[in-house]
């Protein structure tokens, strides 16, 4: 992982791209963390867990975090959710019928398995249907793929969100995070 | 009913849903939020008369109590209800290990039992005649979980839950009546009600 992020981070070797997305959720008064791991969310997440700003925990599924956030958000405290492309594909229903038509700013984190040396063909099929997913509710979505962008996509998509009570995907290919190889 | 006569608590009265959830919101004096699941356990909240500080889900299936568990950490002197029905908690069962795990002091989750799916016409859920919620709910770490024996009985348990130390979740077992009323299907509004209701809005 490492090395893949000094490859792809020449320019802020200091700032790792998990750095960046906590320092950017706390900046935007973000403590609620509910999360379905991913293993190239390892780092995000237990650096969370060890900052006493945040409430974080797993869940047993991807929507249930999404109810929690969506409860918390309606009775004042911001969250998002950190979950894996397969956590992403059981979240249609979710969406559609609580996110979208509550106009709930749901921020989603998803670490993007299935493509750019993905093993396991069943990940590389169910990437496939994620941006389907979102284009076919009108989701703002974004796949950050470089360093240098990241705050400034995470910072504005999260305030876009809040100010236009709209969920957002912020998908992070593993140009930025390194992914997972075999 | 059938189902009854299989599991365990079988000494628990069959109740009705819009009746319980009259006996429940006429005990909350402290603007305690309320949310109702999908269908007609949200369709009796509604017919009890709307509050502010109720929350309606028109789908979702599932995530009554973990929406209920986010109102409950954002706001820890609020205490907030869950009303779900067993099909729906069938479907997110995991959500009561992550709760036991918080242990939010200030929710109180309640499963309306009648074993069926009623509003698609009444087909049975899986392990009507064999599961026990409630028996789910403790294994799943939600030690003070109980059935309702009867009326008089669930309203003792609802004014345990409101000095309740730790999450509370009460099973009742209730008829195959549907619901009462028609919840305003206005998302929107229904979303924007609540937040007032939770001193989060002002009207515009």
């Amino acid at each position: 992982m490492a090395a893949a992020e000094a490859q792809t981070t020449p320019q802020a070797p200091d700032k790792s791209w998990h750095g960046v997305v906590l320092e950017t959720l706390k900046r935007n008064e973000i403590r609620l963390v509910p999360y379905v791991p991913d293993r190239v969310l390892t780092s995000l997440i237990k650096n969370i867990h060890a900052d006493p700003f945040f409430t974080t925990f797993p869940t047993a599924r991807e929507e249930e975090a999404v109810g929690i956030v969506s409860g918390a958000w309606m009775a004042g405290m911001r969250g998002a959710v950190l979950m894996q492309t397969s956590g992403f594909a059981t979240l249609a229903n979710v969406l559609a019928s609580l996110a979208v038509p509550y106009q709930i700013p749901l921020i989603m984190f998803v670490s993007e398995r299935g493509t750019l040396g993905e093993f396991n063909y069943g990940q590389s099929l169910v990437c496939r249907t994620m941006r389907p997913v979102l284009d076919s509710l009108a989701m703002e979505h974004h796949t950050v793929t470089r360093l240098d962008e990241l705050e400034f996509i995470v910072d504005r998509s999260i305030k876009q969100a809040i100010t236009t009570q709209a969920p957002v995907a912020l998908i992070l290919s593993p140009l930025l995070t390194g992914g997972k190889v075999l | 009913m059938s189902k009854q006569a299989n599991t365990s608590a079988r000494n628990t009265k069959i109740m009705n849903r819009f009746d319980l959830t009259s006996r429940l919101v006429a005990k909350l004096k402290h603007e305690e939020a309320v949310v109702g699941g999908i269908g007609n356990t949200n369709f009796d909240l509604w017919a009890t008369g709307h509050r502010p500080q109720n929350f309606y889900m028109l789908g979702s299936m599932g995530l009554a109590f973990p929406i209920a568990l986010g109102v409950a950490l954002a706001q820890p002197t609020r205490r907030v209800f869950a009303l779900e029905g067993d099909g729906s908690l069938l479907m997110q069962l995991g959500c009561l290990s992550t709760i036991a795990t918080l242990a939010p002091k200030n929710l109180c989750m309640v499963v309306m039992d009648n074993g069926v799916y009623q509003i698609t016409g009444a087909q049975p859920i899986p392990g009507s005649t064999t599961a026990d919620i409630v028996a789910l709910a403790v294994g799943s770490g939600l030690t003070n979980s109980s059935w309702a024996a009867d009326e008089e009985d669930f309203e003792r348990l609802i004014e345990q839950s409101l000095s309740a130390s730790g999450p509370t979740l009460i099973g009742v077992r209730i008829d195959d009546k549907p619901g009462t009323g028609q919840t305003r299907r206005d998302p929107v509004q229904l979303r924007e009600s609540f937040m007032r209701g939770m001193g989060i809005r002002q009207e515009l």
